[in-house]
């Protein structure tokens, strides 16, 4: 059943849930933000037919929840992950949740979720027990039934037993099955949303068509640090059809078709006031520096740092970059919005239903209570979609054209223009290797434009120094969190110097590692990883390409190894073979989970090779596919992946580890065929050229 | 100038009043409800909106009403024939060959506009055909899986 079916039965009372309150349009859980609901009602309701329904605040963005929260309840309720009816992202339906993002799904929610399922499956057995007359432990439950054992003609159903009553019993906490009576965690399962997406009918917040909607396009001003002043409507307005929004500094033309809004849009003249930033996409990494310098705060200190200079028999200073990157989603921020009855709906393209729910009514200056926002599946987020200015906009709008639906769809322009991009950065560090190449005498690390947010792994440091600045405002252009924020530019310079420590002194990357990791975990996920590459590990550059990084985000922890090819003429760096050993503890989805890592290490070879925002002053230079290069099929390698067998830790999530050491599994990698350093992400060709011109003429 | 343009869409005739020049994806999503059909980028560079116009893949913001005129368009709607999905779809539901979707039926039918040109294709080839269609969420590998054994399905009823 697709989602909006669902919504469908809801609205038209199709579904008898447990509560004797009627429902509409009023919250079925009052909840409290910040707090998940503890009644397991709030989460999970069975109809007349027996079938679950399952309601929580996450979002399917493609990466799955929506079937491994299904397989979550299934798994409690002994039913199959087809009769569970997802409702996500709803904030009239849902209970209350965090956003969508951070890989926190399988390690916040999902407990709850469990919980929840585990307390249902306990309270509907002990009333089948007293229906049946039958003790609790002689009943046996599946796909919705119940019966007793030894006479399998005395059942009940979910349906019956449940009849339009709300389960007033409560049990408190019931621990889920245990491991062992486990069907279907672990288990490869169907995707919920496939038969949608692969025919078309998935609705997508500009699918909706809802009677009567208008269009609007918004005007922008060609920079940033720019805003509207005068406008001229006249020649838009002589289209037929056109509308005219304005509030503040927000003019939007509206109109019923969508392209002709785009046109007449580009019938507005404006002018606009302000300053643009003085810096574009080369001053970017000096003009970090020097703003960050002032208000650079010592965040990790361990050690004296002159004494373990003094110990260093091979030291390596470097700097590390990261230019702006882009989100990029397939689908560009949209949404509708319909203002009626005192109630602003939004269906919209969200990570995050009750951020955005809570800074509409903000915006609106309305009761928490008079905004719902409806997520539909999104196109796409990977933290471009943790906050909602186009929904904002079309709030805005909406609230001037009461019961009319608007929809604002951004261009790609527009997204790539008001995207908050994956923070330009620099990262410096100077460290020191000692003489028996099994100890890292010091670490002096300073960064800028990120914070120092998992710049340390479980590597034995005698002194240590990681700076990072306190200065508001440090970024000319808008940022915001890209999957795995900070670690990856951390990871990216951390793996890099390792790299480059072990070169100098002649010691291969995976020996030197050994000696230096302290926890088990990663240790026994290195030798995973080597193994299953089948990799001889050499003292680089060894000419082979083969590069190695690892990674962390919170307890997930990730090793990977790349191999390229380098054509040294054009610079072009091609992945051939790409695998990461993947910890993250137990593995619900492996399936679902396996997608994602794939996914990671993609998206970041577009990452580590070509994805770069170019800008001038406050203009985003790039305006579409053409310039903003994301990865296509040519540049994807072979792909491996591997999980450790580690199901006694708490499941974690996986959105965002794998993200962490492509990048520079990639650069290792350049550096060991070419014996070239790449320090500047992304390594396109120019830059690959550059660092091969430093190379010393043999 | 709105103009009167009949097409075959999805096996069934049509005729719709819209100006010639308007694009194809507007007319699909806007006039006739098909949402199916995505929209990425305008610009023919991600292959959302990818539709067939006769036997061609073509990106169906860059074309124009006026350019299927008198021709037969096939979206992601027409695919799956008598409820019976489509070798393609078939294989990309096997293969979970997508994340968030958005991608999805533009890749479903520029692989099927390939497909049924050369089912026996080596996988060089099968990437070469794919290169005009953009994924953000990384479903490439097993993209190509799908295409791969939707291939081997297909070739093997001939
Ligand atoms: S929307 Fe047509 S190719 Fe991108
Ligand atoms: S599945 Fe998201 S863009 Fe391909």
């Amino acid at each position: 059943m697709r989602r909006r079916d669902f919504l469908q039965g809801v609205a038209a009372g199709a579904l008898t849930f447990f509560f004797t309150t009627p429902l509409g349009s009023a919250p079925i859980q009052p909840t409290r933000p910040g707090a998940y609901p503890e009644d397991f009602n709030a989460y999970l309701k069975i109809s007349a037919d027996g079938r679950v329904g399952c309601f929580v605040g996450k979002v399917e963005l493609g990466q799955g929840a929506m079937t491994v929260l299904a397989m979550l309840v299934a798994e409690e309720l002994e039913l199959d992950p087809a009769q569970v009816d997802m409702c996500l992202g709803d904030t009239d339906l849902c209970p209350w949740d965090m956003p969508t993002g951070g890989s926190l799904t399988m390690w916040h929610t999902a407990p709850v979720l469990r919980g929840a399922a585990a307390e249902a499956r306990a309270v509907l057995l002990r009333m089948a027990s007293k229906t049946l007359g039958a003790p609790v432990a002689d009943l046996a439950l599946k796909d919705g039934a119940i019966w007793v054992k030894a006479a399998p003609t005395r059942r009940t159903t979910f349906g019956e037993l449940v009849k339009g009553r709300k389960m007033e019993r409560h049990l408190g906490k019931v621990k889920p099955k245990p491991l062992s009576d486990c069907t279907l965690i672990g288990r490869r399962v169907p995707r919920k949303d496939a038969l949608a997406k692969i025919t078309g009918a998935a609705k997508y917040a500009g699918d909706l068509r809802l009677p009567g909607t208008l269009h609007a396009c918004v005007l922008r001003p060609p920079a940033h640090g720019l805003t509207l002043a005068t406008a001229d409507t006249a020649a838009a307005e002589r289209i037929p059809g056109v509308r005219i929004v304005r509030d503040g500094t927000l003019l939007a033309v509206l109109h019923p078709q969508p392209d002709t809004a785009r046109t007449a849009l580009a019938l507005v003249k404006g002018t606009f006031e302000g300053t643009e930033p003085d810096v574009d996409d080369v001053r970017i990494y000096q003009y970090l520096v020097d703003k960050a310098a002032p208000g650079q705060r010592v965040m990790i200190s361990r050690g004296d740092l002159a004494v373990g200079e003094k110990r260093a028999a091979t030291v390596v200073e470097e700097e590390y970059r990261n230019a702006y990157e882009s989100h990029a989603t397939l689908e560009p921020h949209t949404s509708v919005a319909k203002w009626e009855e005192g109630r602003m709906t939004v269906w919209a393209s969200t990570q995050s239903p009750f951020v955005l729910r809570d800074a509409v009514a903000e915006a609106l200056k309305l009761g928490q209570d008079k905004v719902r926002i409806i997520a539909q599946f999104v196109g796409g987020g990977f933290g471009g979609k943790l906050v909602g200015p186009g929904a904002v906009e079309a709030v805005r709008i909406a609230h001037k054209v009461p019961g009319v639906p608007i929809q604002v769809a951004w261009n790609r322009e527009e997204d790539l223009f008001l995207d908050t991009y994956r923070p330009a950065a620099v990262v410096k560090i100077r460290s020191g290797l000692d003489a028996g190449r099994g100890a890292i005498t010091f670490w002096d690390s300073t960064v800028a434009g990120v914070s120092q947010g998992e710049a340390e792994l479980a590597y034995d440091m005698q002194a240590t120094r990681y700076q990072a600045p306190a200065v508001p405002g440090l970024h000319p252009l808008r940022v915001g969190a890209w999957r795995a924020p900070n670690a990856h530019t951390n990871a990216f310079a951390r793996e890099s110097q390792l790299d480059a420590l072990a070169a100098k002194a002649g010691v291969d990357p995976v020996t030197l590692r050994r000696r230096l990791i302290n926890d088990a975990r990663l240790l026994r996920l290195l030798d995973l990883a080597v193994e299953t590459f089948g990799w001889e590990p050499a003292p680089g550059p060894t000419g082979r390409g083969i590069g190695l990084a690892c990674g962390a985000w919170r307890q997930g922890l990730v090793v990977a190894l790349a191999q390229v090819a380098v054509d040294k003429t054009t610079g072009k760096v091609k992945t051939e073979r790409f695998l990461e050993a993947v910890d993250v503890g137990l593995v619900v989805n492996p399936d679902g989970a396996r997608q994602q890592v794939e996914g990671a290490i993609t998206m970041c070879i577009g990452q580590a090779l070509s994805e770069e925002i170019h800008f001038k002053g406050g203009r985003i230079l790039d305006k579409n596919f053409d310039t903003y290069l994301l990865p296509r099929f040519s540049a994807i390698p072979r792909i491996e992946v591997v999980f450790a067998d580690n199901a006694a830790m708490a499941t974690q999530g996986i959105g965002e580890p794998p993200v962490v050491p492509v990048a520079a599994a990639l650069a290792n990698a350049v550096f060991d065929a070419t014996g070239a350093r790449v320090t500047h992400v992304p390594f396109t060709p120019e830059r690959v050229l550059e660092a091969l011109k430093r190379l010393p003429t043999k | 100038m709105d103009t009167t343009v009949s097409f075959v869409l999805n096996g069934k005739a049509v005729t719709v009043r819209s100006p010639r020049d308007r694009m194809l994806v507007w007319v699909l999503r806007d006039e006739l409800g098909l949402t199916g059909t995505k929209v990425g980028c305008e610009a023919g560079l991600c292959g959302a909106c990818t539709v067939l116009v006769d036997i061609e893949a073509v990106p169906s913001c860059s074309t124009t009403l006026g350019d299927v005129a008198g021709k037969t368009v096939l979206t992601i709607e027409g695919l799956a024939l008598d409820g019976q999905l489509n070798p393609v779809q078939k294989a990309f539901q096997e293969h979970h060959a997508f994340q968030c979707g958005y991608c999805t039926s533009g890749m479903i039918l520029a692989a099927w506009a390939f497909l049924k040109k050369k089912p026996r294709a080596t996988r060089t080839e099968i990437v070469e055909a794919m290169e005009g269609n953009l994924c953000r969420c990384g479903a490439h590998v097993r993209i190509l899986d799908a295409v791969e054994s939707a291939g081997k399905a297909m070739g093997g009823v001939r």
